[in-house]
């Protein structure tokens, strides 16, 4: 694979992906000082919300140390050179917030939807445009679908005024050809000064080749996480991309050695549990489910005495997407309750 | 038996399922179906069902409202539209169900708050689907004891949501929250909706969490929200606990399914469902109360 010349732009989710591994309690102190590392190492942006976007805080998807407004604006105005990304889910985010997350400061918005949902986000990547906000479309659970529709749905978004649109492995589920089949075809059709992203999570170790299919294919924007920290295995580890980038001689504008002073220094160290493909997020990939689901699942098997990958592979098998958080609880009491059943008779 | 005269505006598919479970009603009688295509299927069917139809809007329908004695109209078309349709019908003394959202009479949520509504409302509104699912749930806490916070996720198929829900999804979580809060009681409440596509369709799942203000009563909890269940299943048979109360600290969490009774929407439409059959069960509820108010006078 030859991408030596090429440029691509990096972004950074270890806080707002890495949210879901924190349980969403990242301190100010903490998002400030990794913030603040990752522009000074180059990175160009920086993605800050709740990890289920802006208005994530709930009873359902946990609720944060601070609130989307106390984040963005204690580390926007640190920035010298990175914008800072926010994350908008329709169907849990209104406009209301969008419109704060501009106020603030807030460069790039990215309106995501289940990968076959595209039309409810019309409202939300309409407004972003009008704002003259760089306006993301973000197509998750990608995997889910042909290339041929995910490509439909791109074109919803792109017709509602995104001029960026990603494909999203929510589940890690993927392996490099079907990457590169969907990256291809949104390139050969969507408008050329559209640009094209791919998100990744390691859940099956493929996040690195599968980030360079992806760019060989036609995408100029990759997510990454420092250190990895995001939900299930987490995202691609950026300081590791940079460095098969800086092989490769791709241009990436980030600097190698600060980039992993910050993985190790600082991120690494606030990791409530080790980042990896422990069993149960090697099942989330396998089994293409989402990849926030994890920490949720394994405290269902903690209170209901299910194993989380059991939960995690029924969840599989229903076909729930991202947002679904209250179906872990409910499947392992249903769960527990046949086991108890067949286990009576 | 005396039965209040109905007219259905907006031939779709939610006017289309209200229509046969209007015409079950012992107490109602649908009598006119307002469309605006001539050649629709839905007009069509309402005229094999035994209906008057007029393709010309609510306007065909105003000259004879005095004649057929046409006492409440449902309005199931949109918002836009809406409160032009319901200004239309009050003039002439007909009391409007909303089903659109756009929410100019008071939320209604029949189990609920029917009882309190104010003698003399000509409109009342329907809210959503995830909102007549779920307030029953908040509104069976409340009853027992203050909630801090209410916080509901409907989670409904890709089928059974249409261009309409779907190009203002914000106005279903600004208005459930905003019913949550006004009719189920809680001091704070959210809404978060999912759009599931798969096949076969999934029935409707809500949940809702509950945040009391102090430790909760598990037994008088449980026992209301049992109560109100039983509620929801007069008009809503399909109306079903899964799991739960689920009681963590402060936390109370029920996991609800709605399926529907199929009468013209299919059965996995239960968010749909919910809403013609709340409408349904509104007007009935209002239609005793005409008819009794009328053998008196």
């Amino acid at each position: 694979m030859d991408l030596k010349g090429r440029t691509v732009k990096l972004h950074d989710m270890s806080l707002r992906d890495g949210m879901h591994a924190k349980r969403h309690q990242i301190s100010l102190k903490e998002m400030v000082d990794i913030a603040t590392g990752l522009d000074k190492a180059g990175v160009p942006l920086i993605e800050v919300t709740h990890g289920d976007g802006l208005g994530g805080a709930s009873l359902n998807y946990g609720f944060p140390a601070h609130s989307d407004e106390e984040y963005l604006s204690a580390v926007i105005p640190q920035m010298t050179q990175a914008k800072i990304s926010a994350l908008l889910l329709p169907g849990i985010g209104t406009v209301d917030h969008l419109r704060m997350a501009h106020d603030l400061g807030v460069n790039t918005i990215r309106v995501a939807t289940h990968c076959t949902e595209a039309d409810v986000s019309g409202q939300h990547i309409g407004l972003a445009r009008e704002l003259g906000m760089d306006t993301v479309g973000f197509l998750m659970m990608a995997h889910m679908i042909t290339p041929e529709k995910l490509l439909e749905q791109a074109k919803l978004m792109e017709s509602y005024g995104a001029n960026c649109i990603y494909c999203t492995d929510s589940a890690g589920y993927m392996l490099p050809q079907d990457v590169t089949d969907r990256i291809s075809l949104l390139r050969q059709h969507l408008k050329p000064d559209t640009e094209i992203g791919f998100h990744g999570h390691h859940n099956l170790g493929m996040s690195i080749p599968n980030s360079l299919a992806a760019m060989a294919a036609g995408a100029n924007r990759i997510d990454g996480s420092v250190a990895g920290l995001g939900a299930g295995a987490g995202n691609t580890p950026l300081e590791v991309f940079v460095a098969v980038l800086e092989r490769m001689q791709v241009n990436h504008g980030i600097d190698l050695y600060g980039i992993m002073d910050v993985a190790e220094d600082l991120v690494v160290p606030m990791m409530e549990q080790p980042i990896r493909i422990d069993r149960d997020a090697l099942t989330l990939g396998y089994a293409g489910v989402y990849s926030s689901f994890l920490l949720f699942a394994q405290r269902a098997e903690k209170k209901y005495g299910v194993p989380a990958r059991d939960i995690l592979l029924e969840l599989g098998r229903r076909g729930t997407v991202g947002g679904q958080e209250d179906m872990i609880d409910d499947t392992a009491m249903t769960m527990a309750r046949e086991r108890q059943q067949v286990s009576q008779s | 038996m005396n039965k209040i005269k109905c007219a259905l505006i907006g031939s779709g598919n939610i006017g289309t399922d209200l229509m046969y479970k209007l015409q079950r009603s012992e107490i109602l009688e649908p009598v006119w179906m307002v469309g605006i295509d001539p050649d629709s299927e839905g007009l069509a069917r309402a005229r094999e069902a035994g209906l008057k139809t007029t393709a010309e809007g609510v306007d065909g329908l105003l000259p004879h409202i005095e004649a057929d004695d046409i006492r409440i109209a449902f309005d199931a078309t949109s918002a836009y539209v809406h409160a032009d349709n319901s200004r239309k019908v009050n003039e002439l003394g007909v009391l409007m169900i909303d089903l659109t959202p756009a929410a100019i009479g008071p939320y209604c949520v029949p189990p609920v708050n029917l009882d309190g509504l104010k003698p003399g409302t000509m409109n009342v509104n329907m809210v959503t689907c995830g909102g007549q699912a779920t307030i029953p749930m908040v509104a069976a806490v409340s009853r027992v004891q203050a909630v801090e916070y209410a916080e509901i996720v409907a989670t409904v198929s890709s089928k059974s949501v249409g261009p309409g829900t779907r190009q203002n999804i914000d106005e279903f979580t600004r208005t459930t929250a905003g019913a949550v809060e006004q009719v189920g009681g809680a001091d704070k409440g959210k809404a978060i909706i999912v759009i599931n596509p798969a096949e076969p369709p999934l029935l409707m799942r809500d949940t809702i969490h509950c945040l009391t203000e102090d430790t909760p009563d598990q037994q008088a909890i449980t026992e209301s929200i049992h109560a109100m269940i039983a509620e929801v299943q007069r008009y809503v048979p399909g109306y079903k606990l899964k799991n739960g109360p689920v009681f963590d600290g402060r936390k109370v969490s029920v996991f609800l399914e709605v399926k529907g009774l199929g009468d013209y929407l299919p059965t996995y439409a239960g968010n749909l469902d919910i809403m013609t059959a709340s409408a349904a069960r509104t007007a009935e509820m209002l239609a005793d109360t005409m008819l009794g108010s009328s053998t008196q006078g």
